[in-house]
């Protein structure tokens, strides 16, 4: 239906920037040889739009039947989030994860490639015991990672889970974006969700069904749902 | 005045902005606390209000407990805890009823616990509900695809 730059815009992708954005002089790429994130934009004005989640479906169908789990949500804390699972009975972890890493390692792109630092902010993020969480909510703020940062973050992930507990993320299915928007995600009810534009990030990497799977090696099964605004919902079961 | 400044009410202990303690305190009235607070801060029936200019390094125990300001450490009340919109708080909360306004930065986990029912009053309604169960998603905006799991 839309070819060339037209269909690049609609879906998204580079050169797509906002009128405001470029306005504003800020520049966005991800920065070769680093395999770092560089420069987020600042969020556009746009309302919250409401959509449906498979993904998040599909995690609640999981969890279903069951009280007092552990919950650790990384959308940050909202009122809508933890309302609807402390009404599920369950206990909530709440934590802003798309913060921390801009708190952490600011616009330079260098840092998401720093052993120290990506140790470091394992720790401070993810210092759980191991096996205490029955489900994590992580909504789109794995794809912001560097690929060195990802892995690490999987693997204390796949720690700090038990077993058999799942984890919904959402990453581009556009192998070709260097830049998606970031959102902000308040839970409607069990399969549908609000979200708000955060701005446009540069991604960490590409995310495609076989990187995916490569990244979640150590966890038992990965599903996909890919849906029709180009995104792929991932639930992983330790 | 804006909805958001919980100014101390008259009755209430004030420690202010050019405040600081370093210890534990027990009160046993309602608290102010626009200054700084390292140790441990519990008044069991009352409230305390951490004011926009406080910074509170301790736990706290109380009745309800309303910030504006920073605080780290654990926050455990009977009632309520009210994180208003520029408030951070980094520790466990452990409460009755929780309420964050958009804006408020929290870390940690939220435990909740309803009150004890005393002898002869009715028992709460339950605040836990089942889940509930999903049913078939309409294919607007989740077509789903490739859905087999992918066993390892």
């Amino acid at each position: 239906m839309f070819t060339g730059k037209l269909k690049s815009i609609f879906r998204g992708e580079s050169g797509s920037v906002p009128s405001g954005a470029a306005a504003s002089g800020v520049t966005a790429t991800r920065s070769a040889g680093t395999g770092g994130i560089a420069l987020r934009k600042p969020a556009r004005k746009e309302p919250p739009s409401l959509r449906q989640s498979r993904g998040l479906e599909q995690f609640f169908f999981n969890l279903r039947d069951v009280v007092g789990l552990s919950i650790l949500d990384f959308a940050g804390a909202n009122q809508d989030n933890i309302n609807f699972l402390i009404n599920l009975g369950h206990k909530v972890y709440s934590q802003d994860l798309v913060r921390s890493l801009d708190e952490f390692f600011g616009d330079d792109p260098a840092e998401q490639t720093n052993a120290a630092r990506i140790e470091a902010f394992i720790q401070q993020n993810f210092d759980y015991p191991p096996d205490t969480f029955d489900g994590v909510l992580l909504w789109d703020s794995l794809q912001f990672m560097s690929p060195a940062l990802l892995n690490a973050t999987v693997e204390r992930l796949a720690m700090v889970m038990r077993p058999q507990a799942y984890l919904l993320a959402f990453f581009t299915a556009s192998e070709r974006a260097t830049e998606v928007p970031s959102h902000e995600f308040r839970i409607v009810d069990s399969k549908s969700i609000r979200v708000t534009s955060r701005g446009d990030r540069p991604t960490g990497q590409v995310f495609n069904n076989r990187n995916l799977e490569r990244l979640f090696g150590k966890f038992e099964s990965v599903k996909f749902f890919l849906t029709r605004d180009n995104l792929r919902e991932v639930i992983v079961r330790r | 005045m804006s909805p958001n400044f919980a100014a101390p009410a008259q009755s209430a202990a004030t420690i202010g902005k050019s405040v600081k303690v370093v210890g534990k305190i027990f009160a046993k009235e309602d608290l102010y606390v626009d200054g700084d607070v390292e140790g441990t801060i519990e008044t069991i029936d009352n409230k305390i209000t951490v004011g926009p200019n406080g910074r509170v390094q301790a736990n706290i125990i109380a009745r309800e407990v309303i910030i504006l300001g920073q605080v780290q450490g654990n926050v455990e009340t009977s009632d309520k805890v009210d994180l208003r919109k520029d408030a951070k708080l980094v520790g466990d909360i452990t409460t009755s009823r929780i309420s964050i306004e958009d804006g408020a930065v929290f870390k940690g986990s939220i435990d909740i616990r309803k009150p004890e029912v005393k002898a002869g009053a009715p028992a709460a309604a339950p605040t836990v509900s089942r889940p509930q169960e999903p049913v078939a998603v309409p294919a607007a905006n989740a077509a789903a695809v490739g859905s087999a799991p992918v066993k390892r």
